[in-house]
């Protein structure tokens, strides 16, 4: 039985400690406090073994859950998962956990609902991960709003308000777009097959007319665009960042805009291969952005806004005053490379976009609870208020020095694995992507350095920094397991590799049909004895 | 005991040193701090000479032992610009030729004795455990980058090595010039490195694969072939984009600037790092891949040009530093250009042999400055210093022993590999006259500079205050002991290059050093230009040494017996004077031009942002806001209005409502008249 519901199980744990929460009297705050914890381990912990039972050799979805919900219009309730959507659930698990775990201290006030919201966001965030029927999908894909605008709203910075209502309706904007596009495939394939179903697996069997891909994949482009989000779409999210309380703004970063990119992969590259590929439609635009090649297709405005999210982001990451804003505007151009890796449409993009996914998410993830440490201390989050903090907080020093690294993409650590794949990726479609690439990592490197020297490094200037504590042991516990992953990523990155692999090729070859039918190049597969003829 | 197998444990044992002083070092005695990083370092050179010795003892086509532990990234299929496909897969190997042992034997010879150095220089100042664990760490970079078998583990390498760079140039980070100075060198780096990933991602769409033997291994067999001409287009990138990253490492121009700004680190860190062995990666990553360079002709040229060019550039700088750290670094740059030139020419045994020798006389200078700079209670400054020979003895010979040896007096090391390269400069199919011209002209100034810091520091009177000069000692054992060792080094280690001119006079075999790295690199077509005589190597042999005699005459006359000669030259040339001493105003250029324009790019874009891009989305909301207004007022004048004026309904209606009485009477009356009218309407019509 578990292991047949095993997805469900892993879904719906922390809903259930959610609603278990609403028995618990609002007084008792250490009570709720121990109890929300808790749920959120036992949630992690029932998410390893989809790790253990999960079949990287398999094809296919697995854990599949399949029953009838509303059989009128062919609605079901279908859970599966292949290697993609697994390790996005145990990044949600995972940093779901952790970010309960920091808001110990940092939340005193409605205790209680906050924990309810961040359990309910949990189960929304794997329902999207998990939901292999695209009406349950766009169930999941809102019920994941409501939680998050009341996190901002409530527990938000001076300007929460404006910062939760700008979240809210911005991506609601983007899933009205997705919802008209979801219909569309609905009635394509009615008038097709003459079945009415929203299976994802079937939907993504057919071929699609070029009118169909050409303004579905710009419906799903708009939607999920916001929500990763590409320029020029993106101003949602320092807002929302720097309002939402630290733990919003790890589950925001860490997971949030993970289910814009996971949309591109799952729907636009494999149902949309014409549209994806499209070098011509937008030739008109060509006059405009004449560097690219002859031609202008939604391919080159997909790589163009990637190419501009990765620069511009950075640079305007450099000018930021607020370390959490600096943060946030990082998330930009780090997604840009996620995005950039997924439009090389070749298996070392793809693999390198979903990896950088995941270790964005660990880093941006632990970049914001390191932020929200000091938050804690100051309250402030102005960077000039801080100076020196070497000095006081040495343990703090060292971690956050880590992540530094990981951000920007030093070997060994996280962050170079996603973004050199990528890049070579980027690169053997067309060299000046993978240079445009390139220079963005060392703009990365020169915000991500000013801002470690701003807060760290000089004398300690300001005295309320004088006294400041370095981490407590509960804080070395939310930080610790992400520096371990930042150097397990880094330095044996092959199992998470394996797990989407078998998907991977699978798009691949659905988006450039014969990929993998080209010549093995000979040569380089010569034994080094053979090689070297010395 | 099978040292060639146990390749792994020699970056291995840094690295456990490393993680054991950053994790427990905090707790520990210095003592132990240093007992465990140096006997770290110690246990990797041992191993380090086992291999040597072992790769020795094989025949000559045989030098070549390769370690793979783990495949470390697998990327699945990667396209080829030949339109095959090819797995993008990076071993995590290692490999040990004789290029890498030679700079194995460098790198950990010199960071042992410079570990043990450190332990005196840094007997007295704080954050002891973390100096020693980014040393550590240093030395598992730097082992990785020359012990790897691939472009991409050598990147790690490459860019651990950038990392501790950082960390300990900015060790003082409570200083913002050594927090600013540690961020310049990683981001000036970060430039060179955007050159050596491109080089890398092209490397593999050309080839297939980024594995050194594989992929020089089919430019061989393709060259062979025939499918690669010289100066074929790819190779010509590949080698440009590939020189690019190593003049960020080494340090050329116009990728320089941060080498000199890198000495705010502590000295011993300026030894091993900004001197020994970091700076020269570009060079071992060159040399690394001259089978590929000398497929291009047009990047050799670069290479060769770069390399003199910043051979005399930083040459001329360094003659007025006035900072004795800054005269080392300079002198650092310039010496690296060297290496380059030779590479440039095709000499690439040449580079790798002033690699060596440099190695230990710039490791020996600057811990002799950092001896110097010790006694003197932290002064840096040459015009504060004077007559130091018989205060501190032993810090005065050995470094005066460094001095000749880089100023290329023969027989120290110096005078071999600086020699060897101007001969190829001078003679190689690849040189030029003009190459050897600037060359000598540096080799002068050289000269030069490197007396004028020994005159000025050890000669002369003292010039310090009475407060300093009281403390004035010589450094313990643990430092001196270490630069004697280095002063022994900066002698010998030119004997294992003597030209063949010299050498057949000697009963030694020749170019020992060249001849074991030979199976490594590649020579171009016609090394030995036709024009190469005895007689005339002979005569340029002696031109380079008096050159370096006049250096040493002119400083001596400027210094020594003619202490007014300098402030008059001074106050003649004062333009001149200035600019060098600004180092042409290189920095400030810069800022003006790449880092200013970059900050204002920034700020117009972050205005933009929260103008234009967020202006349109609240722009929007606030048209929707304008919208549901006006439908509001609609609704409100017009919808409503209608709903709200009812009473007009009230007014209009009052005729009627007078009717409504409820009473009977008046109720039947009207109906009786109703029928009275509708029976009169009938009977009347």
């Amino acid at each position: 039985m578990f292991q047949n519901h095993l997805l469900s199980i892993v879904a719906y744990t922390p809903l259930v400690g959610a609603l278990l929460l609403l028995l618990v009297n609002r007084e008792k705050t250490q009570v709720i406090r121990w109890f929300a914890n808790i749920v959120a381990a036992i949630g992690f912990l029932v998410s390893i073994p989809l790790i253990t039972g999960f079949d990287t050799e398999a094809e296919g979805l697995q854990f599949v859950e399949r029953a009838s919900w509303i059989p009128s219009i062919g609605v079901e309730y279908h859970f599966g998962i292949d290697g993609i959507s697994l390790l996005l659930i145990v990044l949600t698990t995972g940093l779901g956990f952790l970010s309960v775990l920091s808001s110990w201290n940092a939340i005193q006030e409605r205790v209680k609902e906050y924990y309810i919201f961040m359990l309910m966001l949990q189960t929304g965030m794997l329902g999207v991960f998990m939901s292999m029927d695209l009406f349950l999908f766009y169930v999941f894909w809102e019920v994941m709003l409501v939680p998050m605008y009341f996190l901002i709203g409530v527990w938000g910075g001076p300007r929460k308000l404006y910062a939760a209502i700008k979240f809210f309706l911005y991506t609601l904007l983007g899933s009205v777009l997705l919802l008209l596009g979801i219909l569309a495939l609905y009635f394509y394939n009615h008038e097709v097959t003459g079945v009415y179903t929203f299976s994802i697996p079937a939907l993504l069997e057919l071929d699609y007319p070029w009118e169909y891909q050409f303004w579905v994949f710009l419906a799903f482009f708009i939607g999920f665009a916001i929500k990763v989000p590409m320029f020029p779409f993106h101003t949602w999210l320092p807002d929302a960042h720097v309002e939402a309380p630290t733990a919003g703004s790890v589950i925001l970063a860490g997971v949030l805009l993970k289910m814009g990119t996971y949309g591109f992969i799952r729907f636009s590259l494999p149902m949309f291969p014409d549209a994806v590929q499209d070098t011509t439609s937008l030739n008109f635009a060509y006059l405009t952005f004449g560097w690219f090649d002859q031609q202008f297709g939604l391919l080159h405005m997909m790589i163009f806004l990637s190419i501009v999210g990765i620069i511009y982001g950075a640079l305007v990451a450099m000018m930021q005053r607020d370390a959490k804003k600096l943060v946030a505007y990082s998330s930009v151009s780090h997604l840009g490379f996620c995005m950039l890796g997924l439009f090389a449409l070749n298996p070392n993009g793809i693999n390198g976009s979903i990896l950088q996914q995941i270790n964005h998410g660990i880093s941006t993830g632990a970049l914001f609870l390191i932020v929200g440490i000091v938050y804690e201390r100051r309250h402030t989050r102005e960077i000039s208020e801080y100076g020196g903090l070497s000095r006081v907080m040495p343990g703090y020093a060292v971690i956050f020095l880590i992540i530094t690294m990981a951000s920007i993409g030093l070997p060994l650590l996280n962050g170079f694995i996603g973004e050199f794949t990528i890049l070579a990726g980027a690169f053997q479609r067309h060299w000046s992507w993978g240079a445009w690439g390139c220079a963005g990592i060392v703009l990365g490197a020169a915000y991500m350095l000013w801002l470690y020297q701003r807060m760290m490094f000089g004398p300690v200037t300001n005295p309320k920094n004088k006294d400041l504590k370095d981490l407590s042991v509960r804080e070395y516990a939310t930080l610790l397991p992400l520096v371990i992953m930042c150097f397990w990523i880094g330095i044996y990155p092959k199992p998470f590799f394996k797990y989407i692999e078998k998907p991977v090729e699978k798009i691949v070859q659905r988006v450039q049909p014969g990929f993998f039918d080209r010549s093995e190049a000979l040569l380089a597969k010569l034994p080094v004895q053979e090689a070297r003829k010395k | 005991m099978n040292f060639l197998e146990m390749l792994a444990l020699i970056p291995l044992f840094p690295a456990a040193g490393a993680l054991i002083n950053g994790l427990l070092g905090r707790r520990c005695s210095r003592l132990c701090i240093s007992t465990v990083a140096c006997g770290a370092v110690g246990v990797s050179f041992v191993l380090s000479l086992g291999a040597f010795y072992q790769l020795l003892g094989r025949p000559e086509g045989q030098r070549l032992v390769e370690q793979e532990l783990f495949t470390w990234i697998s990327a699945g299929a990667g396209e080829l610009s030949s339109g095959s496909v090819a797995q993008f897969v990076v071993q995590w190997g290692y490999q040990l030729d004789p290029l890498s042992a030679v700079m194995i034997l460098v790198v950990t010879g010199v960071g042992f004795l410079i570990h043990i150095y450190s332990i005196g220089y840094m007997a007295h100042e704080g954050g002891y455990a973390r100096f020693f664990t980014y040393m550590n760490l240093f030395m598992f970079s730097m082992l990785t980058l020359v012990l790897a078998n691939n472009f991409v583990l050598m990147f790690v390498g490459w860019e651990g090595v950038g990392l501790c760079s950082y960390l300990l140039i900015g060790f003082y980070f409570e200083r913002k010039s050594a927090a600013d100075a540690g961020k310049k060198a990683f981001i000036v780096n970060r430039i060179g490195d955007f050159g050596f990933m491109l080089g890398m991602f092209l490397i593999f769409t050309a080839f297939g694969t980024l594995d050194y033997t594989r992929v020089f291994g089919l430019v061989e067999t393709q060259a062979q072939a025939g499918i690669l001409a010289s100066g074929d287009a790819t190779i010509t990138a590949i080698c440009i984009l590939l020189f690019v990253g190593a003049m960020g490492k080494s340090a050329q121009v116009p990728l320089y600037v941060w080498l000199p700004d890198a000495m705010e680190g502590p000295t011993p860190v300026s030894a091993l790092i900004h001197a020994a062995t970091m700076v020269t990666a570009g060079v071992y990553m060159v040399a690394r891949c001259s089978p590929l360079f000398v497929l291009s002709p047009d990047a050799m040229l670069l290479v060769a040009v770069v390399g003199a060019f910043t051979a005399i550039f930083a040459a001329s700088i360094g003659l007025v530093q006035n900072d004795i750290k800054r005269v080392l670094a300079y002198s650092t740059v310039s010496q690296l250009g060297y290496m380059f030139l030779a590479c440039g020419v095709g000499a690439f045994g040449a580079g790798v042999f002033h690699l060596m020798t440099h190695a230990f006389f710039k490791a020996l200078l600057f811990l002799g400055a950092g001896s110097v700079i010790h006694a003197l209670s932290g002064e840096q400054d040459m015009r504060r210093m004077g007559g130091l020979r018989t205060r501190i003895p032993v810090t005065f010979w050995t470094m005066m022993v460094g001095t000749v040896a880089i100023a290329g007096f023969p027989p120290l090391a110096g005078f071999f590999s600086k020699d060897e390269i101007l001969w190829r400069a001078f003679s190689s199919s690849q040189g030029h006259v003009l190459l050897w011209a600037v060359g000598v002209l540096a080799a002068g100034m050289t000269s030069f500079y490197m007396f004028r810091m020994i005159f000025l520091t050890f000669m002369g009177k003292p010039r310090m205050s009475r407060e300093v000069d009281s403390h004035v000692h010589e450094s313990p054992a643990v430092m001196t002991v270490p630069l004697g060792l280095l002063a022994v080094g900066a002698v010998v280690s030119g004997w294992v290059g003597i030209p063949h001119l010299i050498g057949q006079y000697l009963h030694h075999l020749p170019q020992y050093f060249e001849h074991f790295l030979s199976p490594v690199l590649a020579h171009p077509a016609a090394v030995e230009g036709a024009h190469a005589s005895e007689s005339l190597e002979w005569g340029l042999m002696a031109l380079s040494v008096a050159i370096a005699l006049s250096g040493l005459w002119l400083a001596r006359r400027f210094y020594l017996t003619h202490p007014a000669l300098p402030e008059q030259l001074m106050s003649r040339f004062k333009h001149t004077y200035t600019t060098l001493l600004n180092k042409y105003w290189v920095d400030e250029v810069y800022d003006l031009l790449f880092v200013n324009r970059t900050k204002d790019l920034a700020n117009r874009l972050a205005g933009f942002d929260d103008r234009v891009v967020d202006g349109a989305v609240n722009g929007s909301a606030w048209l929707t806001r304008l919208a549901a207004s006006v439908s509001g007022f609609f609704d409100y004048w017009f919808v409503d209005l209608a709903v709200r004026r009812s009473d007009l309904i009230y007014y209009l209606s009052f005729p009627l409502r007078r009717i409504q009485t409820g009473v009977i009477q008046t109720y039947a009356a009207l109906t009786i008249g109703g029928i009275l009218v509708i029976v009169g309407y009938f009977i009347l019509t």
